[in-house]
């Protein structure tokens, strides 16, 4: 059992770093940087509602420092850790309302990640005007978030451990 | 059934903020300025209108580049060069930002956004 939790979960954080290349092998935008679709979120969706909130918690941090320190620089990594920890946060607290079906979590997932991420940036910035990208990284979070959330029920539904 | 609502609450609620966010933001001056702004501080500032060139930075060094009414990062030694590939911009409010050299460039003033930002 033990066993393969582990081989699992090493399985999961595997996919969910191969989903973090995969997206940034094809750039959706380039005038607003930050639109993206989330791909890495299904790998932690499934997690979250498959294993666990703690399960979910471990793999989605191991990967945004993974992905930072292969693909990424020292600013990407706070970032996302920023984007990824409220993204958690949020999704982990509207599964445990038991109200919202995994579209809902998804968008309010992708949403805040892209949240996060603008507050950091601001904050290094020391500067309010990335703001400006709030309404497009809204609508494109959830945009992104339908898509993944659509998706990653079918994988709960039907993947079998 | 009742999740489906709820969900649907959800998003309209995160497009509602996205609109009345978008409304809210949209720039009303006139002047057209280009500000270079590093670590939260205006350095420069010059006019949109007129055309130049400038390097901003000396070790991490962005170059500024003022044609036509908009200012593009046409250089840059930073990782990442999302700063050269935002392109040009020209209307007030519109930005370019450099992370790894915690530098934005931001339009102020001139002509109002009138261009979908969705679409851009």
């Amino acid at each position: 059992m033990q066993a393969k939790k582990i081989a699992t979960m090493g399985l999961l954080v595997a996919l969910a770093m191969v989903l973090s290349w995969v997206e940034q092998l094809v750039p959706l935008s380039v005038t607003v940087p930050g639109v993206k679709l989330g791909l890495a979120n299904l790998a932690v969706i499934f997690t979250l509602c498959r294993i666990g909130t703690r399960a979910a918690w471990g793999l989605s941090l191991l990967r945004v420092v993974l992905v930072s320190l292969t693909f990424g620089n020292a600013y990407s990594l706070w970032y996302s850790l920023a984007g990824a920890l409220l993204s958690l946060v949020v999704m982990t607290l509207l599964r445990r309302t038991g109200r919202f079906s995994l579209l809902g979590i998804s968008v309010a997932g992708a949403v805040c990640h892209n949240l996060g991420q603008i507050v950091v940036a601001a904050a290094v910035l020391g500067s309010a005007s990335m703001v400006y990208y709030l309404p497009v990284l809204l609508v494109s979070g959830t945009a992104a978030g339908v898509c993944i959330g659509a998706v990653a029920a079918i994988l709960v539904r039907r993947v079998r451990l | 059934m009742r999740k489906r609502t709820l969900d649907i609450i959800l998003i309209a609620g995160v497009l509602l903020a996205a609109a009345l966010l978008w409304l809210w933001l949209r720039p009303v001056e006139a002047g057209g300025s280009v500000l270079v702004i590093q670590d939260g501080q205006e350095i420069a500032r010059y006019a949109l209108h007129e055309d130049r060139t400038v390097t901003i930075g000396e070790a991490d060094y962005n170059v500024l580049e003022i044609q036509n009414g908009q200012a593009a990062v046409t250089d840059a030694n930073c990782g990442d060069h999302t700063c050269v590939r935002t392109g040009a911009v020209s209307r007030a409010g519109e930005s370019i930002i450099c992370l790894p050299h915690r530098l934005e460039i931001r339009i102020i003033g001139g002509a109002d956004s009138s261009v979908d930002i969705v679409a851009q």
